[in-house]
């Protein structure tokens, strides 16, 4: 287990306060002006050696991301936005760090805007979270009064920072369509190229890093990229924040070593599996987005990057939803095709017919008023959406569902036989769509 | 997509003005972003329009903030009718949207949906007193405390429906109730309290400054040695064990489960064994060779020609290319129906 020495968001669960003085004797702005004084340089290359990958999701190197922006500037500002929009169901770890540790990110967000010459940053959180944004408001006006950050600050870097609120999209999670949301628009996902950090918010260089990505920046700065990339394996370095929630004793948040196995955490920090570990059904390791992993192969997996994704799933945002033997899995990936088809922004057309489509053959499947040759054409629409669309979204419908075939097929054909065996007054439908 | 539409004209007030004190308010929003960029202030208005109008956005609000920012008023419609937290139909005093999604779905949320069902109705209506509306939505970000409900501005988490019926009846009496977690949580901590962060030190301010030591070593000369050996091991290890420039995005791999040629040709194995292509090979007349195309010997002959000469120069550049006939198509009926276009 980590030990609470090398733990980052220490009060991860609000039991101390989240404010300015607390937060320094936890460590906060701790030395941020020797920091930026050691360069822009230094902090990049400290960065690229923690070998950080970032926690939104892609897992994308958080350091190689910053050392894309531009070195010089061409006249247009800089800008880094910090998506706070977590909309990833099972996901609820930024909320935490806003709440409860909001000085670490702000001070992430200096810090990070310096490697990247940017002068203001923006903060788009989304809209179901008021108090969280009314803490990191409070957090932010502190630092303000405490001329850590603003025009004349302490740290000799000119840095305004903005709280910026949105309305509940889950698509203005996807980099682009938050940007767009930014400037006043409909949270539609733009083409790339251009790329952000070339032409970002407002056309100028951007660039865009979950809350969790930022807000370890700091603690990272001054230990040292070896400390973080001594913690967990090769190529999925440090700690993450967890999110286990579902059928566990305890759910709970929790900074863990990327790595430590999936039986572990549950057992170690969650009170162990309802109903005991041979009531697993399967796992969800990383928010709705990615394929499911049946319980025989996910026990002892670890949960990183790598081995998650060799598993056929991803960690994604680490939000590890577990299902026991109780859940009716048909149904359940039905309600994560529902989510889908509720948040497609209809800019693609796969992706706005597609979910729907899907939604609605698999509401059929789970009660089995289907047909088995269905299964198939499922399956061949979910390859036809997947790769087909501007952003990710239409990738993670069709993933659970490519899951749900690979994994739970037999109990998706006993639901059609059942059903066809017992008589009924409809006929059975058939995907005409 | 949800399908949003503005209330009906008889719901909608006849006009909207902000007070002087959210007027005052929107400046201020508006000065967070760069010259001539205030349309970026446009959801914050929207929700500051909301809030004032009782928790929903009518027609007159869209319009007046469109006009504040000198946005279109098409714009600022799109903008309502695309976030799903702008209600375009009057709620009621406390507004419910229940998160439904699948870990909130796997720990009880639909036993809540039923309670709501039996004691308010179908989702989207005022209840006859005008306290309570509800309605199913998506994930709200507090999976660990599933089920939770959002009320108005706040979460209310951990529930059941007992303590949802008793949330709502102290919401409708005006008695004060706790926000969060209902079974006594502080946030997301496992129940019982965690049994991680309890290491004292972490608190009280003792760790820092810890961090500076290793800067100090590293500044000594005797250690820069120190810090070459370490940059000439990390070049060693670039070289045993190179990082990839660009890591895969998460996406999942396959595993290959096809039996392919060229899988097999990739493994140095025979793609496809005669017997089996000769299996294969489809005896029957195909279409295309009762048709009588021209041999293959000839078409290649006539693609080397035409790449010689360049297949695009044989055409003259300032005409339509020639178009097929299309088949069926009668050259009377088409010349007589294109004037009939211009009636």
């Amino acid at each position: 287990m980590l030990s609470d020495q090398d733990r980052i968001f220490t009060n991860l669960y609000g039991l101390h306060s989240p404010d300015l003085a607390e937060a320094q004797k936890r460590g906060a702005w701790d030395g941020t002006k020797f920091l930026l004084e050691m360069g822009r340089d230094w902090i990049i290359e400290e960065m690229k050696q923690s070998g950080l990958r970032g926690r939104g999701g892609a897992g994308f190197p958080t350091g190689l991301k910053w050392s894309f922006m531009p070195k010089k500037s061409d006249g247009r500002p800089h800008y880094l936005v910090v998506n706070a929009d977590e909309s990833e169901p099972g996901t609820c770890k930024d909320r935490e760090i806003m709440r409860h540790d909001p000085h670490l990110l702000i001070e992430g967000c200096m810090l990070a805007s310096f490697a990247m010459a940017a002068h203001a940053c923006y903060i788009y959180i989304r809209g179901e979270y008021v108090a969280e944004k009314h803490a990191l408001q409070r957090a932010v006006d502190e630092a303000y009064a405490a001329r850590l950050v603003g025009k004349d600050n302490i740290h000799g870097y000119p840095f305004d920072i903005y709280v910026h609120h949105g309305a509940g999209a889950y698509i203005c999670g996807e980099e682009t369509a938050l940007l767009e949301s930014l400037e006043g628009k409909k949270g539609m996902p733009r083409m790339k190229p251009p790329f952000p950090a070339n032409m970002g918010l407002y056309g100028c260089p951007t660039t865009v890093n979950n809350v969790e990505s930022i807000a370890v920046a700091g603690t990272i700065l001054r230990r040292g990229g070896a400390w973080f990339a001594g913690l967990g394996g090769k190529n999925n370095t440090g700690t993450k924040l967890f999110c286990v929630s579902g059928h566990v004793n305890k759910p709970c948040n929790v900074e863990e070593e990327l790595g430590i196995t999936f039986r572990e955490l549950i057992d170690r920090h969650c009170g162990g599996m309802r109903g005991g570990w041979d009531n697993l059904l399967c796992s969800i390791p990383g928010g709705s987005s990615v394929p499911l992993v049946p319980a025989e192969q996910i026990i002892d997996a670890k949960m990183d990057f790598d081995t998650l994704r060799n598993l056929g799933s991803g960690l994604g945002t680490a939000a590890v939803i577990v299902l026991d033997r109780s859940t009716d899995i048909v149904a359940a990936i039905a309600r994560i095709a529902y989510f889908y088809k509720h948040e497609s922004c209809g800019q693609c057309t796969p992706c706005r017919e597609g979910t729907g489509w899907m939604w609605r053959v698999m509401l059929r499947m789970a009660e089995g008023r289907a047909q088995r040759r269905e299964i198939d054409m499922l399956l061949d629409v979910t390859k036809q959406i997947e790769g087909h669309t501007i952003c990710a979204l239409g990738d993670a419908a069709a993933w659970p569902i490519q899951g749900l075939i690979r994994h739970f097929r037999p109990e998706i054909e006993k639901r059609i036989d059942r059903y066809s065996a017992n008589p009924h007054s409809d006929p059975v439908p058939m995907a005409a769509e | 997509m949800a399908n949003r539409r503005l209330a009906p004209a008889a719901e909608q007030p006849q006009s909207f003005a902000f007070s002087s004190e959210n007027a005052e308010w929107a400046k201020g929003q508006i000065d967070k972003y760069p010259e001539g960029r205030q349309a970026s202030a446009v959801i914050p208005l929207l929700w500051k329009a909301q809030e004032q109008n009782g928790g929903w956005l009518p027609q007159k609000a869209i319009e007046a903030v469109a006009d504040e920012l000198g946005m279109p008023h098409i714009r600022v419609l799109e903008v309502a009718t695309f976030y799903t937290m702008f209600a375009l139909e009057p709620v009621g005093r406390f507004w419910i949207q229940l998160c439904g999604t699948v870990p909130c779905d796997s720990c009880g949320a639909r036993e809540l949906k039923d309670y709501l069902h039996a004691r308010l109705g179908a989702p989207g209506h005022v209840s006859a007193d005008g306290n309570f509306s509800w309605l199913e939505v998506e994930c709200l970000g507090a999976c660990c405390n599933a089920p939770m409900a959002q009320i108005n501005q706040d979460y209310y988490e951990d529930l059941t429906p007992e303590l949802l019926g008793k949330l709502m009846d102290d919401l409708a009496a005006g008695r004060p109730v706790k926000v969060g977690s209902q079974i006594g949580r502080t946030s997301s901590e496992p129940k019982g309290g965690p049994d991680t962060l309890t290491d004292a030190s972490l608190f009280d301010g003792s760790r820092v400054g810890a961090w500076r030591k290793r800067f100090e070593t590293a500044d000594s000369k005797q250690d820069e040695a120190g810090g070459k050996a370490e940059a000439a091991s990390s070049e060693q290890r670039a070289a045993v064990d190179p990082k990839p420039a660009r890591p895969d995005a998460g996406r999942a791999v396959g595993t290959a489960t096809t039996d392919a040629p060229a899988q097999r040709n990739a493994a140095g194995e025979t793609p496809v064994p005669a017997g089996a292509k000769a299996d294969a090979a489809d005896t029957t007349e195909s279409t295309a060779q009762r048709n009588k195309p021209a041999a293959p010997e000839a078409i290649a002959k006539a693609e080397a020609a035409g790449a010689e000469a360049g297949t695009q120069s044989d055409l003259p550049r300032n005409e339509p290319p020639p178009q097929p006939v299309a088949s069926g198509a009668n050259d009377d009926a088409a010349a007589t129906s294109a004037p009939q276009k211009g009636n």
